[in-house]
């Protein structure tokens, strides 16, 4: 019953989603009595968001009670699973996956018509048209090409589990994490559309701007957290060490990125200075483009990883037909009506509004190289080569491009609007550029066997942590406003992960040996004695448990590295062991016994390698600041506040 | 100008869409080409892996004839399978030597005895060593290598039916 109630609700949803389109469009039209019908746009939105939540509920039911009933559950869950991994089974899978999408990309059409109130009629009747229409063409996918409620006959007697890489807390949370991201920008595309079509008068773009922002900024606070812990999830469930790969899988995660990093700094200028409007516009087209171009290559197979899902060449060309539909269709709109939008504001070369147009094209060729990065093997397989673009290609070509950014950073932040001169700003930031720029040539002339690339990330992002807390020099730090609180955070945040990555990079220390139990080995300041093996057993797995016993200084700590079995469908995983220490941490991996009765042991330390994802989740924190600061919520607690001292 | 500029974009996606469909609706081809074709075989003596049939050693190889080399075990259920499409290589006159992967002398007589010999001579690889060496990944396996002992073409997984006559011409034509 779960099941057909299910279905039933999309084909409503799928229905409404339709009318929402209708009646927006509706509300663009010259006749009076066909724009009234506009009005029922915001009802309508609402009611679709809440019928699709409604039916990704039901899917949630099912696999809670395990309904072997239905071919998507008794093809990715097991009765056997912990209840945690069975909700996450839910949306582990591409029907699951497609259904979560749509519910994000409803909600958000939803969240528009609730809370939307600066915005003109017009406008807003065209933004929820555009993502009325972007909902209704996934709908299609979802009822034509993957129903993910369609039931198996007979009923199957036992699951067919999930890849057991997958069963792992953080990894739960992380797809609808990206997909908020994702989706979120989904409602930055409608916006853009929206303004495209009915983008008038001056008050209007900055309307649009100021609508758009917080659901850019929300986006992409849920896009950094999301990369930040995927990386962390590849580098201590994969056990290579290594916390970024530029595999397909976290390129297809970092292009919308960079594209809603740049949106996010564009709309700003759009929102306070009316500046930058083709730009913000474009970006927000890319930003979701790419989440949709990123989440199509992963799924669909034409890049290996471990992302795709069966896809059958039918969903493949059924989902690239939406793409180019949907892309197309808003740089069709963009070439159509652009020319017809005027710049908005001037400014200076050397300004603020300067800086975030560098700012803009630093991070849109960054966005470039990875993108070309990613899709150069599959045009170089058309042509008939083979070939897999790797690491050396991404860190030489984006890598010196992002430290152009970062030394950007210690000057952009500190401009004034419109018009400024290097001469006004103050003395110290130069003084921390120049140190820093000095300080890695010395490191590299000084220093044996130290690289470019490191010595400048090292020197810059330590410069950076202080140039980046200049901008609240000289200010009350009481009457700092919410908003530049947010990017100092958010730009401090870059400095420690940079200042991680080059850390990390530079000084990390590996060791790869053979010991039988009660040997011992080094690894940096770390002494490791091999302890012996010993069998365990989990819910749905097996293991055998390696013993260290890591000794630094005084202290001594146990580290325990797994070689696991799964049963359902049969599997073996490494499960690395860390130790986190203030300044670094030690990674083990335990590996094959060798035939004398020895056990194969991957050791790493690794300086201050925390401070990646930790950086990366300062940066997140920095744009809550900024999304809280801007909101209803402060005002209404001094409100409280006031009225609880009355 | 400007209004080329502005189309710009879209045209960039309908390449890159367009790439994307080709490659959708292109063959998947998943073979994957091995590092050993054109590469002489690695050094290695094996012993006899069971009474009456020679060990195997590189030297064996390179002998002026071509030869289908072998990876296989008794304790190895697609090896049964693949075991009358070696005798018929055999009896196409194709010289068939093998390499024993972990296995004990009395299972692979009982292995021969049960499905055949179509082996000329068999190395015994008690510790897999020669086939770590070899790039192979698997059982069974088969390295079709010439006269001078230089690999032309690996082949992973059963040798089905349809394969003998091809790999009978693939190495008559061999030097």
């Amino acid at each position: 019953m779960i099941a057909e109630a299910g279905l039933l609700l999309l084909w409503l949803a799928a229905g409404l989603a339709l009318l929402q389109a209708v009646t927006g469009f509706a509300g663009l039209a010259r006749r009076d009595d066909v724009v009234a019908l506009g009005l029922a746009v915001r009802p309508v939105a609402i009611v679709h968001g809440v019928l699709c939540a409604v039916a990704f509920l039901c899917l949630i039911a099912l696999f809670a009670r395990t309904d072997l009933s239905v071919a998507l559950v008794a093809n990715n869950s097991h009765s056997a699973k912990p209840m945690l991994f069975k909700l996450a089974g839910a949306w582990g899978n591409h029907e699951g996956s497609m259904l979560l999408w749509l519910t994000i990309l409803a909600i958000g059409g939803a969240g528009v018509a609730l809370f939307e109130r600066r915005l003109g009629a017009r406008m807003l009747s065209a933004t929820l048209a555009a993502q009325a229409l972007l909902a209704f063409g996934f709908y299609a996918f979802l009822l034509f090409a993957s129903n993910p409620f369609a039931r198996l006959n007979p009923a199957a007697s036992e699951g067919a589990g999930l890849n057991p890489l997958l069963q792992d807390p953080g990894l739960a949370f992380h797809p609808p994490t990206l997909y908020f991201g994702y989706v979120g920008l989904s409602v930055a595309f409608s916006f853009a559309v929206g303004a495209l079509l009915a983008g008038r008068t001056k008050d209007d773009w900055r309307d649009f701007a100021r609508a758009m922002r917080p659901w850019v900024l929300a986006a992409w606070i849920f896009l950094t957290v999301g990369i930040a812990a995927g990386s962390y999830w590849a580098y201590y469930e994969l056990g290579w060490g290594g916390w970024w790969f530029w595999d397909p899988v976290e390129n297809a995660s970092l292009m919308p990125w960079l594209a809603a990093t740049a949106l996010l700094h564009s709309v700003s200028v759009t929102a306070n200075r009316d500046g930058l409007r083709a730009w913000t516009i474009m970006l927000a087209v890319v930003a979701f483009s790419m989440s949709m171009i990123g989440t199509f290559i992963v799924r669909s197979g034409l890049l290996t990883s471990v992302h795709s899902f069966a896809v059958d060449p039918t969903r493949g060309v059924f989902i690239l037909a939406l793409l180019a539909i949907y892309i197309g269709g808003a740089l069709a709109l963009f070439g159509w009506r652009i020319g017809k939008v005027s710049s908005g504001a001037t400014f200076a070369g050397i300004s603020r509004e300067g800086a975030l147009v560098a700012n803009n094209l630093l991070l849109s060729v960054i966005l470039g190289i990875v993108l070309i990065g990613t899709f150069y093997p599959i045009a170089a397989e058309a042509l008939g080569h083979r070939l897999s673009v790797g690491p050396p290609y991404f860190n030489r070509t984006a890598g010196p491009i992002a430290l152009l950014l970062v030394a950007l950073l210690f000057v952009g932040p500190l401009l004034r609007w419109r018009s400024d001169r290097p001469g006004r700003l103050p003395k110290i930031a130069w003084v921390l550029l120049a140190a820093a720029v000095i300080a890695a040539i010395a490191l590299v002339a000084t220093v044996p066997a130290t690289t470019l690339l490191p010595a400048f990330g090292l020197a810059l992002g330590i410069g950076l942590a202080l140039a980046s807390l200049v901008p609240l020099a000289g200010r009350s730090l009481r009457r700092t406003p919410g908003a530049t609180w947010g990017m100092v955070v958010a730009h401090f945040g870059v400095a420690v992960a940079l200042i991680g990555m080059a850390s990390n990079a530079a000084f990390t220390e590996e060791r790869l040996v053979a010991l039988a139990p009660g040997q011992s080995t080094s690894v940096g300041p770390w002494r490791v004695d091999f302890t012996g093996v010993e069998p365990i057993a989990g819910p749905n797995w097996t293991a055998i448990e390696g013993g260290l016993a890591a000794r630094y200084g005084d202290r001594i700590d146990r580290l325990t590295p797994q070689l696991r079995s799964f049963f359902t469908p049969p599997t073996e995983t490494s499960e690395a062991a860390l130790l986190t220490r203030w300044n670094g941490q030690l990674y083990a991996v335990l590996g094959q016994p060798t035939e004398d009765g020895r056990w194969q042991l991957r050791l790493w330390w690794k300086p201050f390698v925390t401070l990646i994802w930790f950086g990366g989740l300062l940066v997140a924190l920095g744009g809550a600041i900024a999304l809280v600061a801007r909101s209803r919520v402060p005002g209404a607690i001094r409100r409280l506040v006031a009225r609880i001292r009355s | 100008m400007k209004r080329v500029l502005f189309w710009i974009p879209l045209m960039l996606v309908g390449l890159l869409l367009g790439l994307m469909l080709r490659q959708l609706e292109a063959p998947r081809d998943e073979a994957v080409a091995s590092h050993w074709v054109d590469q002489p075989m690695p050094a290695f003596a094996l012993p006899p892996a069971t009474d009456g049939v020679a060990g195997l050693s590189t030297a064996d190889l390179a002998t002026g004839t071509p030869h289908l080399v072998n990876i296989f075990a008794s304790w190895c259920v697609p090896c049964r399978v693949e075991a009358p499409q070696l005798e018929a290589l055999k009896a196409r006159g194709v010289d068939v030597v093998g390499i024993a992967i972990r296995d004990k002398p009395e299972d692979v007589a009982a292995f021969l005895a049960e499905y055949g010999n179509p082996y000329s001579r068999i190395g015994s690889d008690v510790d897999s060593n020669v086939q770590i060496a070899m790039g192979s990944s698997g059982v069974p396996e088969s390295f079709l290598v010439d006269g001078r002992g230089i690999v032309r073409e690996q082949i992973q997984g059963v040798i089905l039916e349809q394969d003998v006559d091809r790999i009978a011409r693939a190495l008559e034509a061999l030097p």
